[in-house]
């Protein structure tokens, strides 16, 4: 089995709500002091779901990231649990994109690496939240994707997949290769071992640049976007809040219950 | 490209009846139809769903094509990516709206990059720029700490929108409207795909997307006994049980209980938020609630902040008292 698992850096998701700011005048958001950025949430559910297929019938996984910036340790991460690869797209040109740019480059990330069963994404990252570069790469590779998967278990070129519905999730059968979009329900990702991150700090990723790939810098980054923000804010938090006190917590729970109830809330 | 006109609502069946969320896309973008004097078109894709026709032309659709197929019986990707392919083709609207249903946001986006461009997903707010006619496109980003516009100037314009961000027109059935039959002319060989199984996960009690109270968890509860008296609180309350993520990833509850950004969107009268420290994911799934209670022993949780009324303090110690003083006062 060979696994290509698309992987992201971006600001922690769990920084506190009030430590998150926007700089208006460039429309971007500024990173909290003093917090290390993550690999995106999803992508690393996408690495989890990809070792468990290596755990049960073994194979190869690349780990791509596109972006500026990346922090070594950071992009490191899926190398550290377990992955085999890592191909950086690192260079100003990838820089600005939206889900479209984002996909065409990994696209022919792909197509150059070219031995693939499986494409695993996050289901969304968690910095636009746009919930489209796996769906981006299945149609511009002309392959099938699932996406909210929650299993998969993969057997005789064919993958049997549960994906998420609204009121549970349905197995559905597909011919490899294919992409799929991991949810959370795939099972925590796993926590990098000492060896993994010994392992990790001395494989060197592969950096490859649009010319690398073959890729024409119009295609990519801001230019190849076929979105335009016009404005980014934060919405404002309406309301005050009435702390319900009381002599003890006993006694604030039936405040608050009847405070409910003068307010008819109930 | 700018020769596409008019508006095209995506109107999702289910067990065959049309869902809610089409009549919602049908009455906003009836809305954005006007806005640009241009018409409001519905497409129905499935297997026997021409009956849905005057459905959905009393909801306000002026022309509905109709893509039926036994090969649409169930969705998947490939094969309704194909048949809506062959409806923009045919019918080249301006703007595409899907429902961001677990159909919708897997439909929009292989259909956005099948049509060469990209959507925009979870919009919680849709309307013209009356000079350049552009749909501005508002969206959460940032798991909902911030929201972006975003816009296009490549058509068509897909979109998926929130469930219950818009307004569905009164049922009219006196309305008249054109039916085109589109023939996909599917071949299944080219369908990649197969559903093996359908599994439904039941919940007990009130469904949450249903409740007009909703008693919610988070890792503060620290397990499956914890929810236990969450169930009995929202029994009495006739109210639905919720969760954050922790408690459904450690399987305390069912997955479908999750509230937020990537689980259910609620907008109940109360959401009684129980050591649940309001992440910005969280909140995205409930600040449509009307009135919003935190119970949570951190004064600095950004769910107090949020919340119309708190209480400071542990849970524990909190529930069963709340619980005895609502009876009380439920039966009084
Ligand atoms: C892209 C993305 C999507 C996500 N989607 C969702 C989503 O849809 N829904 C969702 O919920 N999360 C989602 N998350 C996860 C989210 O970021 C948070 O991790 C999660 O919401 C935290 O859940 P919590 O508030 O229960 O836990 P915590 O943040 O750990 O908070 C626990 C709270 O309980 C309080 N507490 C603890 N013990 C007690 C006690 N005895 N009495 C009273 N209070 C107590 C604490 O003070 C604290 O405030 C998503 C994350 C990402 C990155
Ligand atoms: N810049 C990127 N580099 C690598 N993978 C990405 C990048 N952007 C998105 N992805 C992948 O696509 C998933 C969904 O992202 P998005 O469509 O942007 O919400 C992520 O979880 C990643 O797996």
């Amino acid at each position: 089995m060979n696994m290509i698992v698309c992987v992201k850096q971006v600001i922690d998701p769990e920084a506190p709500p009030a430590t998150f700011k926007i700089d208006t005048s460039t429309n971007q958001v500024v990173p909290p002091a003093g917090m290390s950025p993550v690999i995106d949430p999803y992508g690393e559910y996408a690495v989890e779901a990809a070792l468990k297929i290596k755990d049960a019938v073994g194979g190869k996984i690349t780990a791509i990231s596109l972006g500026t910036n990346q922090l070594r340790d950071v992009v490191k991460k899926p190398l550290s649990m377990g992955a085999d690869e890592l191909v950086l797209l690192e260079d100003e040109a990838y820089d600005g994109g939206d889900s479209f740019s984002t996909a065409f480059a990994l696209a022919a990330v792909i197509k150059k690496i070219g031995e693939y069963d499986l494409i695993l994404c996050g289901r969304e990252a968690s910095d636009w939240n746009a919930g489209q570069v796996g769906s981006g790469i299945a149609e511009i590779l002309g392959l099938p994707s699932i996406t909210l998967v929650k299993k998969i278990d993969v057997a005789d070129g064919k993958a049997r997949i549960e994906r998420l519905t609204s009121d549970g999730y349905e197995v559905i059968e597909v011919s490899l290769p294919a992409v799929v979009t991991v949810s959370n329900e795939i099972g925590e990702p796993r926590y990098p071992t000492i060896k993994g991150i010994m392992g990790a700090k001395k494989k060197d990723p592969t950096v490859w640049t649009p010319a690398d790939v073959g890729l024409d810098p119009a295609q990519i980054g801001a230019a190849g976007r076929k979105t335009k923000m016009l404005k980014l804010f934060q919405p404002a938090h309406e309301g005050q809040v009435e702390i319900i006190e009381g002599e003890s917590p006993e006694e604030s729970a039936a405040n608050l219950a009847s405070k409910l109830r003068e307010a008819k809330i109930f | 490209m700018a020769d596409n006109k008019g508006v095209m609502a995506y109107c999702e069946v289910a067990d065959g009846k049309l869902a809610a969320i089409g009549a919602e896309l049908l009455g906003g973008g009836r809305k954005l139809a006007d806005d640009l004097g241009e018409e409001l078109v519905a497409v129905l894709v499935g297997s026997g769903v021409s009956g849905l026709v005057q459905e959905a032309i009393a909801l306000g659709a002026e022309k509905v094509y109709v893509v039926d197929d036994e090969l649409l019986k169930e969705y998947q990707a490939d094969s309704y990516v194909a048949a809506m392919e062959k409806v923009a083709m045919q019918a080249m609207p301006r703007i595409i709206m899907l429902g961001q249903t677990n159909v919708g946001r897997d439909l929009a986006p292989r259909l956005a990059f099948r049509l060469g461009t990209a959507a925009s997903l979870d919009c919680l707010e849709l309307a013209i720029d009356a000079d350049s006619k552009a749909l501005l496109q508002t969206k959460p980003v940032y798991g909902g700490n911030a929201y972006a516009v975003f816009t296009t100037e490549y058509y068509p314009q897909v979109v998926t929108a929130r469930v219950k961000s818009m307004q569905p027109l009164e049922r009219d059935d006196s309305r008249k409207g054109e039916v085109i039959n589109v023939d996909a002319g599917l071949d299944a060989s080219a369908i990649r795909t197969r559903v093996v199984e359908k599994v439904v996960e039941e919940v007990e009690g009130i469904k949450l997307e249903d409740a007009s109270i909703i008693v919610s968890g988070g890792r503060g509860i620290g397990g499956a006994d914890g929810f236990k008296q969450l169930e009995e609180l929202a029994k009495i309350l006739k109210a639905a049980v919720g969760a954050s993520r922790p408690p459904c990833d450690n399987a305390w509850v069912p997955a479908g209980l999750q509230v937020g950004l990537t689980g259910k969107i609620v907008s109940p009268d109360l959401y009684i938020a129980i050591a649940i420290s309001g992440s910005s994911q969280h909140m995205s799934g409930c600040s449509g609630s009307k009135n919003i209670v935190a119970i949570n022993k951190d004064p600095e949780a950004n769910i107090v902040k949020q919340a119309r009324f708190a209480v400071i303090g542990d849970w524990k110690k909190i529930i069963p008292a709340f619980t005895e003083k609502i009876k009380e006062l439920m039966a009084g």
